[in-house]
């Protein structure tokens, strides 16, 4: 348990990252928070022959409120933003998702940037920056380039990210009044794996659903947004009703597979249930009536 | 590769190899054998030290990584034969029985009373997912640092 010969360089800006990466490629990996690269390199997941550290590059380190976006700089640890006021008032569903991402301690640590590119299945902040349409920038000696969530998470630890370029920025809609958000989990233990998750927003605007997102983490191999149940939720309100007939498309539409913890029958009855609970109450967070 | 670090106020400058885990480096080159290592990937909790004022997994860090930062370890918590309030308050409480998960606990602690003023029990419960303890049932371990963030707020 522990990590195989490595070398080691200190990045002390974005330029130098770059350049470091350029050189070595594939054959690096970069270092954030490191509570999950380094867990892989203790038990011999990964072998890169150079890590490269970004813990001090100080332009990726800051929360930015823009007029309908957060820009959080990769390096912003996920305790940082969890206590950020920015965060919280403008982007409340990460907020709320936070708290779960592994425990108070790794929390000190782990960055937003690291989560994203992280793109593990499981992930509270690749699953709400999917819910939210959100986006990255990266960068690489050839230039600077957006990709939306949308585009981003390929598969299980895979994103869309090629091997030369470095992730800067995440970028998080904050729309703004009368849109509620809610957030909600099931695991074994507080800060463990989750058997299931849901994240969703609701636009609330004269007593119906104007625009929704939903979607679902920890049934596949990425976030996966339901277009169509949301689509579903436009025009009415957000009764009890309503979330019941979601959460049942949700049973009968994810595909989740069975391990050690949990069978797939109860993880699309989990996926359902959760999808209710947060519907109702993200309905209720945009001020909607729950009668 | 060189590192100059300071550890509970000392100014330490070793060569270790980029792959040395803070860990390791605490415990086999400095000798600092309070902090304990179990599971060496982040899920026991053993292993926290706080470093420039935070708390985190030693072994989720490498030594070269603390080049330049301050790193404080259970040695530093009593002063000589005084315990700090938290090392008390486990003793009074029965906080402890084989004493191997208490390190991480400690230094957890001491960052989490920074931070929160006065933490429910549900908080303290939630803030020690991250530290397993096969002994104790954590209940007594939970009323220790209820009763050490109760005391701290009376004292301002």
């Amino acid at each position: 348990m522990k990590p195989p010969v490595v070398d080691y360089a200190r990045a002390n800006s974005v330029a130098e990252a770059v350049d470091l990466l350029g050189r070595y490629g594939d054959e690096s990996k970069v270092l954030a928070g490191g509570q999950s690269l380094i867990p892989m390199l203790n038990m011999r997941f990964a072998f890169p022959t150079m890590l490269i550290d970004i813990n001090h590059i100080k332009e990726t380190s800051s929360v930015e409120v823009h007029e309908d976006v957060v820009v959080i700089g990769a390096t912003v640890r996920q305790s940082g933003a969890q206590l950020s006021r920015e965060v919280q008032s403008h982007v409340p569903l990460l907020a709320q998702a936070l708290p779960h991402v592994g425990h108070f301690v790794t929390r000190n640590r782990g960055t937003i940037g690291g989560s994203v590119v992280h793109a593990d299945a499981r992930g509270e902040v690749p699953l709400v920056l999917a819910t939210l349409g959100g986006q990255v920038v990266v960068v690489s000696a050839s230039g600077r380039r957006t990709i939306e969530a949308a585009d981003l998470f390929v598969t299980h630890f895979t994103t869309s990210i090629a091997d030369d370029e470095l992730l800067v920025e995440t970028r998080w809609p904050a729309p703004g009044r009368s849109w509620g958000y809610a957030f909600r989990e099931f695991s074994l233990r507080h800060g463990d794996y989750a058997l299931g998750m849901v994240a969703c927003s609701v636009h609330r605007e004269g007593g119906v659903v104007q625009e929704a997102s939903v979607a679902l983490g920890a049934v596949a191999d990425r976030p996966v947004v339901l277009k169509e149940v949301a689509a579903s939720l436009v025009g009415k309100p957000l009764n009890e009703p309503a979330a019941v007939a979601a959460g049942k498309v949700v049973t009968e539409s994810v595909n989740p597979s069975s391990d050690l913890h949990a069978s797939d029958r109860y993880r699309r009855h989990l996926a359902g249930l959760l999808t209710k609970r947060a519907l109702l109450a993200a309905w209720a967070d945009s001020g909607g009536d729950l009668s | 590769m060189d590192v100059s670090v300071t550890v509970n106020g000392y100014v330490y400058e070793e060569a270790v190899a980029p792959r040395l885990l803070l860990s390791d480096f605490l415990r086999h080159t400095l000798g600092l054998t309070g902090t304990h290592v179990g599971c060496e990937h982040g899920v026991c909790g053993a292993c926290t030290v706080i470093v420039d004022g935070t708390s985190v997994r030693s072994c989720l860090m490498l030594a070269v990584q603390v080049d330049g930062s301050n790193v404080r370890t259970v040695e530093d918590l009593a002063d000589g034969a005084d315990l700090h309030p938290l090392q008390s308050a486990f003793h009074d409480n029965h906080a402890l029985q084989c004493g191997f998960c208490t390190p991480g606990i400690l230094m957890a602690a001491v960052d989490f009373l920074e931070e929160s003023d006065s933490p429910t029990r549900e908080e303290i419960t939630e803030m020690l997912s991250g530290h397993l303890c096969r002994c104790t049932g954590y209940a007594s371990i939970v009323e220790s640092i209820h009763l050490v963030s109760r005391r701290e707020g009376t004292k301002e």
